[in-house]
């Protein structure tokens, strides 16, 4: 059986990377293959961790059994029925009479989710990089546990470069998404700074992703020549 | 359809050696090694040559040098030189600091197409988690995610070093499985882990897990490690368990994925993150065990060259093809 997995692995991988030669019918098969079975794989997953696994066994619990052989009970969680009511709601939309109850839990998810997300963002993603944003340029006064004085400790020249690089990448890349003023003059002469630092950060990140895909590519490699001809020792 | 077939015929010869024959693979020494990166090389520079007299190659053939460039480093005996960045550098660290007995929490937030980047990151990091008996507590919040985590311990607890130690499921190690709800499982996790893991992942009760039956929430774990593929992951755990409950935790992204959390190790929330293959390469010399992520980082070096020659290949074809000027 292990084999037989192994050579179906390998005729489907090598059918998708068949599509650098030209589209084929090899392709499409596996492709076919791929989306079909992963959509049928989260169609179980999703039966049985949500529906059976958080609603059903929620409602009904199933006793559990020790090591010691003891009987483990747990309490029905009966606020699941709301869940299941609202996501019964939403089905609704299948029948156009009377589709626009699906809208009220829809509400329901865009307003619970934006109210758990607004503070999650507000506090993580903006509060904090501001924070951190708003540093000292080139030293700080630090507590001198012998003297129990405030002492002046300055940084090294490459944490005040780094430090520069920070304040000035932050202000000019605002500057240039600001759209209020025309981009002219010393605000356009900043904001064009702004755009070198956003395209810098953009080429980083393309790097990022190449070196990604590569690896995805390593993986199959190692896999077809490994794990399945077994010609890398 | 003569040549599938005798591509055909020669992998299943490969197979068979490989299967009956003990075919143990080939393995290129140091020299042969860099003949095969001059000769490549100097395939690339007759490339330059042929498109300087104005004579363009096919994309086929930049498909293929890709592919070159990615299998033959595979069989290389040659290394590449890991040089520790200072994320990769932090997390260690942050790790070290750990005494004997820490609770670790791990959470494998991915599945196997991130694999080739993530699992040698697992692995890695487990390998550190059990040499130095820290207890181990895995979660998912990707339903292939705990199988990974089973992949990652069982080849761990295969290593004389690591059966040594005799590790006991439940007690120095456990695993909670999979649970669907993203970032509100994290929440949840905040007031009680039990909530939303009443078993782990063989159906054991939450209560009969000897390691886990006195951890009521992150307020009893010392360190997290956050291994991510994309949502949820690593942006979600800070934003919760770090932000809001005060976690200390570690990232391990995809590459595609670590761009955007490096604001988070700059600010602080972060303490440390790997990045991509080479963050999974660094960290495994750090912990003294190179594996595939060290060994894959030849391949993904001769990718870059190429990728970096066809860039440059490519402006050549585009200055001398005058196409500038049309445009």
């Amino acid at each position: 059986m292990e084999h037989f997995a192994v050579w179906v692995a390998a005729f489907l991988t090598l059918g998708i990377v068949s599509f650098l030669y030209k589209d084929n019918p090899w392709y499409k098969l596996s492709e076919a293959i791929f989306v079909g079975i992963s959509a049928g794989y989260w169609f179980v997953v999703l039966f049985w961790d949500n529906i059976y696994g958080k609603f059903w066994n929620g409602i009904f619990p199933e006793e559990l059994i020790d090591s010691a052989g003891n009987v483990v009970t747990r309490e029905p969680d009966y606020w699941l029925l709301v869940g299941a009511v609202l996501g019964t709601l939403m089905l609704l939309r299948l029948i156009p009479k009377i589709g626009w109850i699906s809208r009220w839990p829809l509400a329901f998810i865009i307003g619970c989710t934006s109210g758990l997300y607004l503070i999650n963002y507000f506090s993580s993603n903006m509060m904090r990089q501001v924070e951190a944003t708003i540093m000292p340029l080139v030293g700080h006064w630090v507590l001198d546990p012998a003297t129990s004085q405030n002492a002046f400790s300055a940084f090294s020249g490459a944490d005040i470069f780094s430090n520069l690089v920070l304040v000035i990448g932050t202000f000019t890349g605002l500057v240039y998404f600001y759209f209020s003023k025309e981009h002219r003059g010393a605000f356009g002469g900043t904001a064009k700074v702004g755009i070198f630092f956003i395209m810098i950060t953009f080429g980083a990140s393309f790097g990022y992703t190449v070196m990604s895909r590569m690896s995805l590519l390593i993986g199959r490699a190692d896999f077809l020549l490994f794990d399945w001809l077994g010609l890398v020792r | 359809m003569l040549v599938a077939g005798i591509i055909l015929v020669l992998t299943v010869i490969a197979y068979l050696a490989k299967v009956v024959g003990g075919f143990e693979g080939v393995q290129f020494s140091p020299t042969v090694s860099v003949i095969v990166v001059i000769l490549l090389a100097a395939s690339l520079l007759w490339i330059l040559v042929l498109t300087l007299k104005g004579r363009l190659i096919g994309r086929r053939v930049v498909f293929l040098y890709v592919g070159i460039a990615v299998s033959l480093p595979l069989f290389m005996s040659i290394s590449q030189k890991i040089v520790i960045s200072p994320e990769t550098q932090q997390l260690y660290d942050a790790i070290s600091e750990l005494p004997s007995g820490a609770k670790v929490l791990v959470s494998f937030d991915y599945d196997p197409p991130s694999a080739p980047e993530l699992q040698p990151m697992a692995e890695a990091f487990l390998y550190y988690c059990f040499t130095h008996d820290f207890k181990v507590i895995v979660i998912g919040l990707w339903p292939q995610g705990p199988q990974q985590a089973n992949l990652a311990i069982d080849k761990l607890l295969a290593l004389p070093e690591i059966e040594a130690k005799n590790l006991q499921y439940g007690i120095d190690y456990v695993n909670l499985g999979y649970q669907a709800g993203n970032e509100f499982v994290i929440q949840r996790m905040g007031g009680s882990f039990e909530s939303m893991f009443p078993t782990d992942y063989s159906g054991h009760p939450y209560s009969d897990l000897e390691l886990v039956r006195n951890i009521r929430n992150f307020s009893n774990i010392d360190y997290s490690f956050n291994l991510s593929a994309g949502y949820p992951g690593t942006q979600e755990w800070v934003q919760v368990a770090v932000d809001r409950y005060g976690l200390s935790m570690g990232g391990g992204n995809t590459a595609v994925q670590a761009p955007m959390m490096y604001t988070y190790l700059q600010a602080g929330q972060l303490a440390g993150l790997l990045g991509g293959m080479n963050g999974a390469a660094e960290f495994e010399k750090l912990v003294g065990r190179e594996d595939k992520g060290t060994r894959f980082m030849l391949s993904q070096s001769f990718a870059h060259m190429v990728v970096i020659a066809f860039i440059l290949i490519g402006n050549v074809a585009f200055i001398v093809g005058g196409r500038k000027k049309k445009l």
